[in-house]
């Protein structure tokens, strides 16, 4: 089966890595985010790529290890291998992965275009994930995490993170 | 042995300034600029990891990432010795930041190219970070420099310390230029002018002072350093020094 751009041969490995949470934004799974780049099936042995999203992700290591474990309790020998190119971008989180992330609380990635906008020339042009009001204005481009910028909403005047776009 | 004292060029200059910046940590003068500049910080981290990691496969044998990162001394790093200039205050802490991200900005760029599949695809990566970085230094030398007298003060004082440094970032040695020939190491000279074209514009803008290219002599590429790097590699290192072999 395809999950994001990619194929899994097997619907049951699928399974198992879509219960594996990113531990910084843990309502996406790692299949949402885009880190797992190939999996290779042959008997119960498992080849995974993983990238990071951004080079010093804290999280890159866990991931590794979440997905081995998640796969190793079901009898599967997984190999976790991290790959750096090519660099991931905020393209390869699914659609699924969008919607869970701004019902999380974190506004999605807008297009690099928009994105440049929202973020030098302080447009107004995320929407606020409590009130979905666009009147939000920057708060800073560096937020709770490497690729979140924090926001704040200028009608209901909660702060809220925007996942910054990564081309 | 070239392409290894590369590498470490290239790795020793994220990690003295990812060290710089990370001493930082709850320091910064206000939560925003205490988080962004400690986010960066991981970047170079980040960066880091990718380049001894292959260091140390193609050294092998008992090398690895964390002898690479605590265990050399000061003679075995090569980062150049803008890097290492002490934070002093946030003006200092911007214009480093400022005049290094829009040279490794460049020098990705470069290095993208590179016939080494390795340092091409850590470039790659670490460029789409390098933007941000750059965004973010330049958007405050522009406030701060053309802000209050005394922002403006005090950038200018930063600058007039930290440009003379600047002049190494563009010094290339034998090993550079073979590498450079073979398609490895980017050719700094090659961006030289648009790296000075970059900052005059924006110092420019923000209402600062230089014009000119400041030809002073360094050596931290060759590693020989200034007396700041000693302290950085005792925090560094203290607990592989203490501890050896100890693990996380």
């Amino acid at each position: 089966m395809v999950v994001g751009q990619i194929h899994i041969a097997s619907e049951e490995v699928a399974r198992l890595l879509s219960t594996v949470p990113d531990p910084e934004i843990p309502v996406l799974s790692v299949l949402d985010l885009g880190v797992v780049r190939r999996v290779d099936i042959d008997g119960k042995n498992i080849d995974i790529d993983l990238t990071p999203t951004y080079s010093g992700c804290p999280a890159m290591d866990t991931m590794a290890v979440d997905i081995t474990s998640a796969l190793l309790a079901e009898g599967y020998l997984p190999k976790v291998n991290l790959v750096l190119s090519p660099a991931w971008s905020t393209d390869w989180i699914s659609e699924n992965g969008r919607k869970k992330l701004a019902e999380y609380g974190v506004a999605p990635p807008l297009g690099n275009e928009l994105d440049k906008r929202a973020l030098l020339n302080g447009e107004r042009l995320v929407t606020c994930t409590n009130c979905q009001s666009t009147n939000t204005t920057i708060v800073s481009q560096f937020g709770s995490t490497a690729c979140k910028a924090l926001f704040k909403c200028e009608d209901c005047l909660e702060p809220f993170d925007y996942f910054k776009c990564l081309k | 042995m070239s392409l290894r004292t590369y590498i470490l060029s290239l790795s020793d200059n994220a990690m003295i300034l990812g060290h710089r910046l990370s001493e930082l940590c709850g320091h910064g003068p206000t939560l925003e600029t205490d988080i962004a500049l400690t986010n960066i910080s991981l970047d170079f981290f980040g960066q880091v990891r990718s380049y001894l990691q292959y260091l140390a496969s193609i050294d092998g044998d008992q090398v690895t990432e964390d002898t690479l990162a605590f265990l050399r001394t000061e003679r075995e790093h090569h980062n150049c010795i803008l890097l290492e200039q002490p934070n002093v205050d946030f003006a200092h802490i911007i214009m480093r930041q400022y005049l290094f991200d829009v040279f490794q900005l460049l020098q990705l760029e470069q290095q993208m190219l590179s016939t080494d599949e390795t340092i091409a695809a850590i470039a790659a990566k670490a460029i789409k970070e390098a933007r941000y970085h750059q965004r973010f230094s330049e958007s405050w030398v522009l406030r701060l420099g053309d802000g209050t007298e005394v922002s403006h003060t005090k950038m200018q004082t930063a600058l007039d310390t930290l440009y003379p440094f600047v002049h190494e970032l563009f010094t290339q040695n034998d090993w550079e230029k073979e590498l450079v020939e073979q398609g490895i190491a980017s050719d700094v000279k090659g961006f030289e002018s648009r790296y000075y074209d970059t900052v005059f514009q924006t110092l420019k803008s923000a209402n600062l002072s230089k014009d000119d290219i400041i030809n002073r002599y360094a050596q931290g590429k060759n590693g020989i350093h200034t007396e700041h790097l000693g302290y950085i590699l005792t925090e560094l290192q203290y607990m592989q020094r203490a501890y050896p072999n100890m693990q996380w």
